[in-house]
């Protein structure tokens, strides 16, 4: 096993906000590791404090065996980083923009053009155009192959999805996927849950902590309670029914249904299904299913939270 | 060495892009110098006399004709009419009127003695002391000439006449004092501004960030950053002279080099400003903020439009402190006066301190940040 980075008791406050709080992970090398979590759980914080743009205020990460804060500069060498906002010359065009930072590198386009090929050949025809004039995805696509120009060993990148559309979206990640054969490690933080499915390993971020570490498919694996789909006419009104039921159930609008969660040994399923009948809220329908990501973090969030209290 | 070359490339293909930008650097010295030459003057020309005439005798009428003359003054008269002259001066349609009393020409004839009444609306203080002053000149002139024609010896007739001869400068043009000032003014606006502005807007829109996670040093940013700002203050500074020379025959008495050496250095100087605000602002807005406080300081500090020397003491103190000033008072001396290298030494080691503190101030607080 190749360790990328590894961050050990890592904290960071901000004044007197926690911003993250004693975190550890670490990162093989080939792998996507995504941080999934709301906005302002920390991601971005840490994504900060391994591109070494912030330094921590106690703990250790080493990147590629670099210290983050004494091996700054070697760092910056063998990383590439796109932050959440879009930040590269607005009034320099598309192709002026992959240059300089090709130059920075001591490196040029074609050099390892393979690398951003598929993105960037969306963006080709309009290599003349101001950086400033392109759409929202096309924005990002140009983010990506910038900081991918250089053919770094890590790439950082903050919500490189947000605010960008279904279609772009499947190309990002269908890049990162290919950046894999190339050896290229991507440490990828998103709050969509559907991303975090995509990723080989998450961590689970929850105000500035880890909830959970693992595989999508292992942290799926591990919930062992029973998860039901509940299909109405009128989800407010059996969402509003099923709290009555029960003060302790945990229930959430998911999609256009609601998922309704009990206990592994739980067999009150008929109760319940007997006391919505009385409500006079028309027809529900009950069903067992898988899990997703999203109603693992939810899990663990609803645990997390009722061990504070 | 080669990711400098980088920034200035990209420094410069920004700056030639910017329209607004590049229009500005060709407008600026144009408008500047054409238009404040002729506008920032203390010449007073075209004062409104109004002079009521109280003796109506031929040498009243004399008098009269003799401010007439004077194109100083827009002359009008009537007789004896002191209230409306007076109320005139209330409304502000004239700025003096001269009221020569009954038996004006009697008087000097007998007993060689008489005197005018001259009220001058003193609002404009700058204003009031030259009209009077131009006009006790003439009633002077007037006096004595009367005198020496009627065989009188006058008391206020000088023995020792004093001639003036007004060196570097020997017309006393307004427009040759001014025109450095105004090349200084435009070298250290675009030097402060440009580079204020510049540094912050990156931090604003997220690209320094982006430009710190690659292995750009951050003394090659700062010297990419800054030095296409020098470059184009000193095209300003030789754009600003070929204008003077073109529409005001300034003179150029002294070296040019010596005046491009001295705002090469000075030049250093205010960027080091331009990069310190950057530096503590966050935003393009408080930036702009700081460099006008800054600006208003040096410049009405500076000895551009009022003498270091009519300051209070403890401005005078102040003075001491500002680069526009040494800069300023080496500029006029280059240009007007020939000075030489010997001559403003002073002043290019007093820059070449400034310089070197305000840097490294800038460069420890950018550190930090």
């Amino acid at each position: 096993m190749n360790t990328v980075v590894e961050v050990e008791n890592i904290t960071k406050t901000y004044n007197t906000t926690c911003a993250v709080d004693n975190i550890n992970l670490s990162v093989i090398k080939g792998e996507i590791f995504g941080l999934v979590g709301p906005d302002g759980s920390g991601k971005t914080t840490l994504i900060r404090m391994i591109a070494s743009l912030i330094k921590q205020n106690s703990g250790k990460i080493k990147v590629l065996g670099f210290d983050n804060v004494k091996d700054y500069k070697s760092i910056r060498k063998v990383i590439g980083y796109m932050p959440g906002k879009f930040s590269l010359y607005q009034d320099l065009t598309v192709e002026e923009n992959l240059t300089l930072f090709a130059t920075i590198y001591d490196s040029d386009i074609r050099t390892n053009y393979h690398l951003i090929e598929d993105i960037y050949s969306h963006l080709e025809p309009f290599k003349d155009r101001q950086a400033g004039k392109l759409s929202g995805g096309m924005k990002q696509k140009l983010a990506l192959s910038c900081s991918l120009i250089h053919k770094p060993e890590l790439l950082l990148l903050d919500e490189p999805t947000t605010g960008v559309d279904p279609v772009s979206r499947r190309d990002l990640w269908k890049m990162l996927k290919k950046l894999i054969n190339f050896g290229i490690t991507t440490i990828v933080s998103t709050p969509y849950m559907d991303e975090a499915a995509l990723c080989d390993r998450i961590a689970l971020f929850q105000n500035g902590r880890i909830l959970e570490s693992n595989s999508p498919n292992e942290i799926i694996g591990k919930y062992e309670n029973l998860l039901y789909k509940v299909k109405s006419y009128n989800n407010y009104l059996t969402l509003q029914a099923l709290r009555r039921f029960s003060n302790d159930s945990l229930v959430y609008p998911f999609g256009e249904s609601l998922h309704l969660v009990l206990e592994k040994n739980d067999s009150g399923i008929d109760l319940i299904q007997e006391y919505i009948k009385k409500q006079n809220i028309g027809l529900v329908s009950f069903e067992l299913i898988q899990p997703t990501i999203e109603d693992a973090f939810i899990l663990l969030m609803q645990t997390k939270n009722s061990e504070i209290l | 060495m080669r990711n400098l070359f980088i920034i200035l490339k990209k420094e410069f293909t920004q700056i030639f892009r910017d329209k607004v930008m590049s229009r500005m650097i060709i407008m600026m010295p144009i408008v500047q110098l054409l238009l404040l030459a002729h506008a920032a003057t203390f010449d007073i020309k075209n004062i409104s006399l109004l002079i009521v005439d109280n003796d109506n005798s031929t040498f009243s009428s004399e008098f009269i004709a003799k401010f007439n003359g004077n194109n100083y003054f827009i002359t009008h008269w009537n007789y004896g009419n002191q209230k409306l002259a007076e109320s005139k001066l209330m409304e502000g349609s004239i700025d003096l009127y001269i009221e020569i009393p009954n038996g004006f020409e009697k008087n000097l004839l007998t007993s060689q003695e008489s005197g005018v009444h001259v009220t001058v609306n003193a609002i404009d203080g700058a204003k009031a002391g030259l009209a009077m002053f131009y006009s006790n000149s003439v009633v002077n002139e007037l006096i004595n000439s009367f005198s020496r024609n009627k065989g009188y010896i006058n008391i206020n007739q000088k023995f020792i006449n004093i001639e003036y001869s007004h060196w570097f400068n020997p017309e006393l043009n307004y427009t040759t004092f001014m025109v450095p000032g105004i090349l200084v003014l435009l070298v250290s606006m675009i030097g402060l501004f440009l580079s204020s502005m510049n540094i912050v807007r990156e931090k604003e829109i997220g690209t320094l960030e982006q430009l710190n996670v690659t292995p750009i040093k951050k003394s090659e940013l700062l010297l990419g950053k800054l030095l296409p700002f020098w470059f184009i203050a000193l095209f300003e500074l030789g754009f600003g002279l070929i204008l003077a020379k073109v529409f005001f025959d300034i003179p150029m008495e002294g070296s040019l080099w010596l005046l491009f050496a001295i705002s090469a250095i000075y030049l250093t100087v205010i960027l080091g400003i331009g990069l310190f605000i950057s530096t503590i602002t966050s935003t393009q807005q408080q930036a702009m903020l700081f460099t006008w406080f800054f600006s208003v300081i040096f410049i009405l500090l500076s000895g551009l439009f009022t003498a270091i020397e009519n300051m209070p003491y403890w401005a005078q103190v102040l003075t001491e402190f500002n680069p526009v000033k040494y800069y300023m008072q080496s500029t006029r001396m280059i240009m007007l006066k020939g000075s030489a290298y010997d001559d403003i030494s002073v002043f290019i080691y007093k820059l070449t301190a400034f310089s070197i503190v305000i840097n490294s101030l800038a460069i420890l607080l950018y550190r930090k940040r």
